[in-house]
């Protein structure tokens, strides 16, 4: 026990006695979490269209002042030819070309279904077919409203279904509730692996590793030892992240906080088993990094960051199961911001308890003394 | 006299080189990482919607509910996984998970549907992955739309206006647009930048940096004989995503290809500065490391408009993204590949991005110190 308390010791003395590492660990991800957090976002706030009007009649131009009118349409103007619009397409000056054809007021007025083409850029398909949704709504609306009032009779209306939609969680929809855990489970992740493996792998590199190896400290007191500072510092990293959720961004804590810290403290033990084993089976920082980040941009894409993880192909469903992020970024979100109990996130505790002790025992046996 | 200078300087870049070709996990890595990250994007990462789990509380239970269920099963978007009794089960299928929408159908559904021509459905979805829920909610609302018109009466069925819809350059809205050159971007800027910041701070962290210092070799000639690998590297990248971009992905490429490889030289060259830079500011490696690792993946993935659209942040978020490399890189390519054009509409890209080379070398030039402490 003493020569671990050693170990423990020696390692948190390095830490902080490196100027240049400790902004590094605790300032960059905040940081980050600072800036990112705002810039993940889908939704579509303001979408570019320029109206090409060759009808240029009371009721196209009408038409247009209902898009000017929107709050997601901003008009860019454009000269009197689908040519020069699509010109401005080209250049990405606009998003989206209306063409209103000659004859819409004719056909409105003659009870005909007017003609109108939309011309959308559809680099983003997403982004498309979202313009193009809001666009013929706006247009549809219009057009049934002039149809209604020239009926002007109390024609017998067919049944409707009304919908109602309630956003439960986070009635808002903001993004930022959805991010900044998201992006939190990064950062830890991160800073806890990467300084892990590359702590062991530095002995190895400067040779420093010889002077432990041929001391009389057993294979499991040396990788506890090594474990237990990045662990804590993780930790406490995770706790600093969440009050600046907190403070900052207002994510919502609704879920028991013991209980996340203890998926945590559970999680960092695998994520920080697996740079210990990366570490001892490298020889320099240079291919740790490398197959850590490999690993980690892998995990974390396919955890469910920004997309959900249900509509992923069966094989990437399979693979999630060893896969920690995916774990981590599923229990943080639903403790936090629904509020699940222990019962809620059993299966994914379980899991993740499985792979760490796996993982550790699995760094120990890998770990040699002699090389 | 000069003959041999540029001997030495080879001799010196292949010595690089085999550093390289020798660690053969890294360079299955470096290789891997490109192919491994298309698949990623390509199946995984995508907003596409499909089989949500959806739970279902049917206080009716008659055939018109039963009716608009199945009709939302067979949609391919939602699979009713769990029925409920009471409105108290909503709560805990939502938490744990086990349903991502709920659908509410009021008593008497199909008698109120035909009879006072309007019945009520209530949608509740879980919106601590708003962008689901959103999509989720949207689905939902446009099938029950093209149910109810189905089965009413069919008075004042014509459509009012005829809108046709043009998607210019893609018009099967596929996400391999957006991908194939994000990932381009992404790889091409780690792995450079990276890879050049680290290899030169482990020569400071190791102490070899000083010999090589001493040689007859120029400082300049050092640091371009140790990138100099990494080019190689990251342009077999750049064409290897292409190529499977192209064949696996049906990716266009509408524009001149010796453009765009121009364009990714340019960038390439870019990254390199850029992990010039952070060598020249960081002692060791694990310094380097987190710099390159922290200060460019999250942003490169989060503010190049690579996955999310650069219009829709807020206005400093904007500017911001208007000093990330990858940003000007990706725009120039998609315009290139996909919309077709030549060097007219990139030129601005281009510029920019030169001027950043310009900046970064610039300024590890005066930190550089040839004589280290």
């Amino acid at each position: 026990m003493r020569a671990i308390l050693f170990i423990i010791q020696k390692e948190f003395l390095q830490i902080f006695r490196n100027k240049t590492m400790l902004p590094i660990i605790f300032l960059l991800p905040i940081i980050q979490l600072l800036i990112l957090a705002n810039a993940a976002t889908f939704e579509m706030k303001n979408i570019n269209i320029s109206v090409v009007d060759y009808d240029n009649s009371r009721i196209s131009r009408e038409v247009i002042s209902h898009f000017d009118a929107s709050t997601f349409f901003t008009i860019i103007p454009t000269e009197q030819s689908v040519e020069k619009a699509l010109e401005l397409v080209h250049s990405n000056r606009t998003d989206l070309v209306m063409v209103i054809p000659n004859g819409f007021e004719k056909d409105i007025d003659n009870s005909i279904a007017p003609k109108v083409q939309l011309l959308v850029n559809s680099i983003n398909g997403m982004g498309a077919s979202l313009a193009y949704a809001y666009s013929s709504s706006i247009l549809m609306n219009f057009t049934k409203n002039i149809a209604i009032k020239k009926l002007n009779v109390n024609i017998q209306t067919p049944p409707t279904i009304s919908t109602q939609t309630s956003y439960w969680y986070n009635p808002e929809l903001k993004y930022s509730h959805f991010m900044v855990p998201g992006i939190l489970v990064i950062l830890v992740t991160i800073i806890g692996m990467f300084l892990t493996a590359l702590n062991l792998v530095r002995e190895k590199e400067l040779g420093t590793i010889e002077q432990i190896n041929v001391t009389p400290i057993k294979r499991y007191q040396f990788i506890i030892g090594k474990l237990v500072p990045f662990w804590i510092i993780a930790m406490f990293e995770l706790a600093f992240g969440l009050l600046v959720g907190k403070l900052l961004f207002d994510i919502p804590i609704n879920g028991s906080l013991t209980l996340l810290f203890s998926f945590a403290g559970v999680f960092l033990v695998l994520a920080l088993g697996g740079g210990l084993l990366l570490s001892s089976i490298s020889s320099s920082q240079q291919q740790v990094m490398f197959v850590a980040f490999f690993f980690m941009i892998v995990f974390v894409l396919m955890s469910g960051i920004f997309t959900s993880t249900e509509s992923m192909p069966n094989w990437a469903q399979i693979f999630n199961r060893i896969n920690p992020l995916y774990y981590f970024m599923k229990v943080i979100r639903m403790v936090l911001v629904k509020g699940a109990n222990l019962s809620d996130i059993r299966e994914s505790f379980i899991s993740v308890s499985i792979l760490a002790v796996t993982m550790l025992s699995f760094a120990i046996f890998r770990y040699k003394k002699t090389s | 006299m000069n003959n041999s200078k540029p001997n030495k300087f080879w001799g010196f870049a292949l010595k690089e080189f085999r550093h390289i070709f020798r660690d053969k996990r890294t360079l299955l890595i470096i290789f891997g990482m490109p192919i491994a990250e298309l698949l990623i994007f390509g199946y995984v990462v995508t907003n596409e919607i499909k089989d949500a789990n959806i739970a279902i509380l049917d206080k009716s239970g008659d055939y018109l509910s039963q009716k608009l269920t199945s009709k939302l099963a067979s949609s391919g978007y939602f699979i009713p996984t769990t029925y409920l009794y009471s409105e108290n089960e909503i709560e805990p299928v939502l938490r744990s998970g086990k349903a991502k929408m709920v659908v509410v159908y009021e008593p008497n559904f199909a008698e109120k549907f035909f009879r006072e021509k309007n019945a009520a459905i209530q949608i509740i979805t879980d919106a601590s992955e708003p962008n689901t829920a959103s999509l989720l909610a949207n689905y939902a609302g446009s099938i029950i739309n093209s149910f109810a018109s189905e089965n009413g009466a069919n008075e004042l069925r014509s459509s009012p206006i005829d809108i046709r819809v043009r998607m210019l350059y893609n018009s099967e809205l596929k996400s391999v647009f957006m991908f194939v050159p994000g990932t381009m971007a992404l790889i091409l800027m780690l792995l450079t930048a990276m890879m050049t910041a680290i290899s030169i701070a482990r020569e400071k962290e190791l102490g070899t940096m000083e010999v090589l210092l001493v040689s007859p070799l120029k400082p300049s000639h050092i640091v371009l004989g140790k990138v100099l690998p990494y080019v190689g590297l990251a342009f077999i990248n750049a064409l290897v995503i292409l190529f499977l971009g192209y064949t696996v992905f049906d990716l266009p490429m509408r524009g001149s290809l010796a453009l765009l490889l121009l364009v990714s030289f340019v960038f390439i060259i870019l990254a390199l500065s850029l992990g010039i830079f952070i060598s020249t500011v960081s002692k060791t490696q694990q310094v380097a490391m987190f710099f390159s690792m922290i200060g460019l993946m999250l942003p490169t993935m989060l503010l190049s408009g690579f996955i999310f659209p650069i219009e829709n942040m807020p206005l400093v978020l904007q500017w911001l993204s208007a000093l990330m490399p990858p940003r000007w890189f990706i725009s120039a390519i998609k315009t290139i590949m996909i919309k077709g054009e030549g060097i007219a509409y990139v030129w601005k890209e281009m510029l920019i991005m030169i001027g950043m080379i310009v900046f970064f070398l610039t300024l590890s030039i005066k930190k550089f110190k040839v004589r280290l402490s």
